[in-house]
């Protein structure tokens, strides 16, 4: 390697962290948390096991879903750690379903797309956007309303949150990320999206190892990054056909 | 003789046509995939973050990180693609996708529909259907005419929290096939064997009849 590119090298930005705790260190009782996943597809699996571990409670989080009973969030939920979740649909989940029926746990419940958008919003810098979602139901109740080429729409703000945690398929001590399959789904929308962004990959190499061209999230988006273990990956419906 | 659910999902797959791009709701309308005719080009949209869904995957080869928005283990057809959410929801607002298909508890003859909220007994979420519903051009609606208890769920007015206003176009239940028009619900087909009497007994809206009305084809 040439002298110049070996100084390159070293003055890439390096992202890595060498542990979970390490990854999560800052987050305090009453955050407001975003974590990525569509059901228990493409979730943090091993941030969430650690957030257990830390106990922080009266958590906000914000995430599509809310996990099931004994994985993902439900871990959370279980230990009564959460204090308001925003998600867009909470099934499958009986403890979720006792506490937000006793009123133990606040729930805001929004649309998927809108959820998607005020994390990207929030990631792109724009404070607040106009969608034709929930117009004429409860979820636009007390916001403001417009219409645009003859249509009504509804003001969504984006969010604001402490710690976004997404779960990357590949990624690079840089912070650049690579997603697989559906397990894509929200996590390159909370990368960026709040104060800090942590990134834990089934696989980390070093920068320069993956091709520019296939990066999906670009390592600005991402402050702390880590190789997660054991993944479990649960199914929640396996389902399949007879050969 | 009223439909079953397959019959259902197969009369709606008639209303897919060649070069659609579909979203296809859980229950019912993911039975539709099923049925569309294998001589036409279509695609299948999961708003979790993938469009060219395949058949379900042969035992084995089930994929964790592959799945539609009912979580169900999927694969991808030859020119698949996967994307985040927010640019699935994208493909949604932006009317790139032509047909959704979903499901209801209720619908009214202005074409609102309730899905997601039994108030004091049922909070599942919206999920994406608030998004579908507000944005598509053309959208058809599964559902059984009668509950249970053997109640309309075809109502001049939803009782239950709406997930869009004025937005179904056509349902296929299992008695009828319905439009809606700006003077109400329009009765398009009766199911096979079903009366026109059966099915304005069984409805508690009004219903639009002209003439007389053919027999669902189904097969």
């Amino acid at each position: 390697m040439h002298k110049n590119t070996e100084k390159l090298k070293n003055d890439m930005i390096n992202k890595k962290v060498n542990t979970v705790q390490d990854a999560l260190v800052g987050i305090e009782n009453g955050m407001t948390i975003m974590l990525g996943g569509f059901g228990l597809c493409g979730i943090p699996e091993n941030c969430i096991a650690e957030l257990v571990q830390k106990g922080n409670n009266g958590l906000t989080c914000i995430s599509n879903n809310a996990g099931v009973d004994d994985f993902g969030l439900g871990l959370l939920l279980h230990k009564k750690q959460i204090k308001k979740m925003i998600s867009s649909y909470v099934g499958e989940n009986a403890e979720f379903e006792r506490q937000m029926l006793s009123g133990e746990l606040d729930v805001e419940l929004i649309p998927q797309g809108t959820l998607a958008e005020r994390c990207r919003a929030a990631q792109a810098g724009i404070p607040a956007f106009f969608t034709p979602a929930g117009f004429g139901t409860e979820v636009a109740i007390g916001k403001e309303t417009r219409e645009f080429n003859g249509k009504m729409h509804v003001m969504e703000y984006a969010f604001k949150a402490d710690f976004a945690i997404v779960k990357a398929w590949k990624g690079d001590t840089a912070g650049n990320l690579i997603f697989k399959g559906t397990a894509r789904n929200f996590n390159p929308c909370m990368a960026g999206a709040a104060k800090i962004t942590v990134a834990e990959v089934e696989e980390l190499v070093e920068a320069g190892t993956l091709d520019p061209n296939q990066i999906h999230i670009p390592g600005i988006f991402v402050q702390r990054i880590f190789q997660g273990e054991k993944y479990e990956k649960r199914i929640e419906q396996r389902t399949v056909r007879q050969k | 003789m009223a439909l079953d659910k397959n019959d259902i999902a197969k009369r709606i797959a008639k209303e897919v046509k060649n070069n659609y791009f579909v979203n296809l709701g859980i229950g019912i309308p993911t039975l539709v995939a099923n049925y569309v005719r294998k001589d036409i080009s279509v695609e299948f949209q999961s708003e979790n973050g993938v469009l060219g869904m395949g058949p379900f995957p042969f035992e084995g080869e089930e994929d964790a990180d592959i799945i539609n928005a009912g979580k169900q283990t999927i694969t991808t057809l030859p020119g698949a693609s996967y994307f985040d959410s927010a640019m699935s929801f994208g493909m949604i607002r932006g009317q790139h996708v032509d047909l959704t298909i979903l499901g209801a508890m209720e619908v009214s003859e202005n074409g609102d529909i309730a899905n997601w909220k039994i108030p004091g007994k049922m909070v599942k979420g919206m999920g994406g259907a608030m998004d579908l519903v507000a944005s598509a051009d053309n959208i058809i609606v599964a559902m059984m005419h009668v509950n249970k208890a053997g109640e309309s769920k075809i109502l001049k007015k939803c009782t239950l929290p709406l997930t869009g206003v004025g937005c179904v176009k056509k349902v296929v239940t299992e008695l009828a096939v319905l439009e809606i028009t700006p003077k109400g619900f329009k009765l398009l087909e009766r199911a096979p064997g079903v009366s026109v009497e059966h099915i304005i007994a069984s409805t508690e809206a009004d219903l639009l009849i002209e003439g007389e009305i053919p027999e669902m084809v189904i097969n």
